[in-house]
C-alpha cells in the first residue's frame, strides 16, 4: 500500500492504523465485535465506509436474482411438466436434450450470446450497466436475468421432473382421476399445489448455485452489484471488502433458507413448525 | 420403463404392445446416449492431447497481418486481434480444462467416497460431525468461496485447483454416506460381519465397489461444472491469466472484439458445450445401464 520506497517508520504508523500490530486473536476480537454492529470498516482502495458500499450494491443484486428466480421459473416449470407428463416419449427427450445442453453452457458465454443477437444486431436491450428508472432498469436487467435463467433452469428441472413425477403416480391422484376430473384439473389443482413444496425446496438447495451464477453474470454485464464488488476487491485486492462480502454471502445463504423452511408451514397445513 | 402396477389388468393386448416396444427403443436410446457421449469426449481429449501431431502447432502464434480473420478452412475458428489461430488456443486450452475437469473430480471422488463410506458405516458421533462439515460446504455459494481462496492464492491455476477440491468432495461424500446407511442393512455385509472380517476389509472390499456406481455416474455433470467454474475464473481473469490459452480466457479476449469478431467468443463457447454434452450423455447412459435415475444434482 506505501510502495516499495516505504520508511520504516511509514510502515509502523500504517501497522498501527490497520491494527496489525495487536496480536492474532486480539485481532480476530476486533473484528468479530465490529462484524457484529455492521462495521467493517474502510475499503483500502475506495477509501469509502464498507457497509454503505455494500447496502448500495445489494440493491442491485437484490433486484436481479428476484428477476432471475422468476425468469428460471418461468422456463423449467411448464418443460418440466411436460417432461413428467409425456415421460419417456419424445416431448421428454426434448427436454432432456435442452436440459443437457443448458447444463453445459458457460454463463458468461450464454450472456455474451445473447448480448450479440439481442442487443447487437436486433438492438432490443442495452449491452451493459443499469438504466435509469423503472423500464430501462428492467431492460438492462432482462438480458442478464434470462442469462441466469439458462443457468438455473437446467437444474431445477431436473429435479422438479422427479418430484412431479412421483406425485403423479401418488394415490391421491389416482384418487382424482377416478373421480373423474379432467386431466388438466388433476395437474393444476393436484398436483402442482402439492409439487410447491418441492419447488421451494429445490430452490432454496439451489440458492448457492443461483448466487454463484448471478456473481459472473454481473461481472459480464458490467452491473454495479454485489458480485461484480467481490471481483475488482480481489484484483485490487482489498480484503476487508472481501471478508465482508463473503460473510453477506453466507448470511445471505442462512436467510434463505431459514426462509424456505417457515414457507413450508404456509404452504403445507400438515407441517407445523 | 413405466408401468402402473395397481391399472396393469386394465391395459389392452395393444397398449402393452406399445409398451414393450417402447422400452426396447429406450434401451436402444439409452446405448446411444452412451455411445455419443463416449464417441464426442474420447474426440475432444484426441485432438487436445494430438494437437501438434494434427498439425495445430502454435497457440500463442501471432501474426499481424493475419488479424480477426472469418472463419475458413486455413483457421476453424478464424483468429483473435493478434492473428493467433483461435481453433489451435482451443485445443490447447482443452489440456488445460480437461485435466483440470478429470483430476479436481475424480480426487474428490475418492476423497468423498472414502469419508461418505466411513461416516455412514460407523454412523454416531462422526457421521453427525461429518454431515455438519458437508453441509457448511455445499449449502455456501462456490463460487464465492472458490473467490475467497484466489483472493489468498492470486490469480493463476492454484486457486482453482484448492477451491474446487475444498468444495466437491462434499457432494460425494454425501452421496456416499446415504448409500451407505442402506448398505449397512445388506445381508452380505451382515454376513461379512459375522465371518469376522475386519471394518476396513468391509468397507473397502465389500461396501465401496458398489458404492462406485452412483458417484461415476455423478462425476459425469461434476466434471462439467469442474470445468465451467475455471472457465468462469479465468473469464473473471482470476484464473488462469493470459496469454496460457485456456477456454474461459478465450472468451474474455473474445469479448474485447465481440462486436467485430462474433466467432471469437461464440465458437469457443460451442466447443465448449459440445464436450460438456459429451460427458453429460456419458453420464444419462451410464445412470440408464446402471440402473439410476436421473444421476446428479
Amino acid at each position: 500500500m506505501l510502495g516499495t520506497r516505504a520508511t520504516d517508520e511509514s510502515i509502523a504508523i500504517l501497522r498501527s492504523q490497520l491494527g496489525l500490530d495487536k496480536p492474532l486473536h486480539q485481532q480476530y476480537i476486533d473484528f468479530v465485535s465490529d462484524a457484529a454492529r455492521l462495521e467493517f470498516g474502510t475499503s483500502l482502495t475506495l477509501r469509502t465506509d464498507i457497509g454503505s458500499l455494500i447496502a448500495a450494491r445489494a440493491k442491485n443484486s437484490a433486484r436481479l436474482l428476484v428477476y432471475s428466480i422468476i425468469v428460471s421459473l418461468l422456463i423449467a416449470v411448464p418443460l418440466a411438466i411436460l417432461a413428467a407428463v409425456r415421460r419417456n416419449r419424445p416431448a421428454d427427450h426434448l427436454v432432456r436434450l435442452f436440459t443437457t445442453i443448458t447444463f453445459a453452457m458457460p454463463a458468461f458465454w450464454t450472456g455474451l450470446l445473447l448480448v450479440l443477437i439481442f442487443s447487437i444486431r436486433l438492438g432490443f436491450f442495452p449491452t451493459s450497466g443499469l438504466g435509469e428508472g423503472w423500464i430501462n432498469l428492467a431492460l438492462s436487467l432482462t438480458l442478464p436475468a434470462v442469462t441466469i435463467g439458462f443457468y438455473l433452469a437446467p437444474v431445477l428441472l431436473r429435479s422438479l421432473r422427479s418430484s412431479l413425477i412421483e406425485t403423479l403416480s401418488s394415490e391421491f391422484v389416482e384418487a382424482a382421476r377416478a373421480r373423474g376430473l379432467s386431466e388438466r384439473r388433476v395437474l393444476l389443482k393436484h398436483v402442482l399445489r402439492n409439487s410447491l413444496i418441492a419447488m421451494i425446496t429445490v430452490l432454496g438447495v439451489n440458492i448457492g448455485f443461483l448466487i454463484s451464477g448471478a456473481v459472473v453474470v454481473e461481472n459480464v454485464f458490467s452491473i454495479p452489484g454485489l458480485g461484480s464488488l467481490m471481483v475488482t476487491s480481489i484484483i485490487s485486492r482489498d480484503y476487508p471488502v472481501i471478508v465482508a462480502l463473503t460473510l453477506v454471502f453466507a448470511v445471505i445463504v442462512i436467510i434463505v433458507n431459514l426462509l424456505v423452511d417457515l414457507s413450508y408451514a404456509l404452504l403445507d397445513p400438515r407441517i407445523r413448525l | 420403463m413405466t408401468t402402473h402396477n395397481s391399472t396393469i389388468a386394465h391395459i389392452p393386448e395393444s397398449a402393452w404392445k406399445r409398451l414393450r416396444t417402447r422400452s426396447v427403443s429406450q434401451r436402444r436410446w439409452s446405448a446411444y446416449t452412451l455411445w455419443v457421449g463416449v464417441f464426442i469426449v474420447a474426440l475432444v481429449t484426441f485432438l487436445s492431447v494430438a494437437a501438434p501431431v494434427l498439425g495445430f502447432t502454435e497457440p500463442n502464434n501471432t501474426d499481424l497481418t493475419q488479424r480477426l480473420l472469418p472463419p475458413s478452412r486455413e483457421h476453424f475458428f478464424g483468429t483473435d486481434d493478434v492473428g493467433r489461430d483461435v481453433f489451435t488456443r482451443v485445443l490447447y486450452g482443452g489440456r488445460i480444462d480437461l485435466s483440470f475437469g478429470l483430476i479436481t473430480t475424480y480426487v474428490s471422488l475418492a476423497a468423498g467416497l472414502v469419508i461418505g463410506a466411513i461416516a455412514g458405516y460407523y454412523g454416531g458421533f462422526l457421521d453427525s460431525i461429518v454431515m455438519r462439515a458437508v453441509d457448511l460446504v455445499i449449502s455456501f455459494p462456490f463460487i464465492v468461496l472458490i473467490l475467497a481462496i484466489t483472493a489468498i492464492t492470486g490469480p493463476g491455476i492454484t486457486g482453482p485447483y484448492v477451491g474446487v477440491l475444498a468444495v466437491s468432495w462434499a457432494l460425494y461424500a454425501r452421496l456416499t454416506r446415504g448409500e451407505m446407511l442402506a448398505m449397512r442393512e445388506k445381508q452380505y455385509v451382515m454376513a461379512a460381519q459375522t465371518l469376522g472380517f475386519s471394518t476396513w476389509r468391509i468397507i473397502f472390499v465389500h461396501c465401496i465397489p458398489n458404492l462406485l456406481r452412483s458417484n461415476l455416474v455423478f462425476s459425469m455433470s461434476d466434471i462439467v461444472l469442474n470445468i465451467l467454474t475455471l472457465a468462469a475464473l479465468s473469464y473473471l481473469g482470476l484464473g488462469v491469466t493470459p496469454p496460457t490459452a485456456e477456454w474461459g480466457e478465450i472468451i474474455a479476449q473474445g469479448q474485447r472484439n465481440l462486436f467485430a469478431a462474433w466467432w471469437i467468443s461464440t465458437l469457443t463457447g460451442f466447443y465448449v458445450v459440445f464436450v460438456g454434452v459429451g460427458f453429460s450423455l456419458v453420464g444419462d447412459g451410464l445412470a440408464d445401464r446402471l440402473g439410476e435415475d436421473g444421476g446428479g444434482t
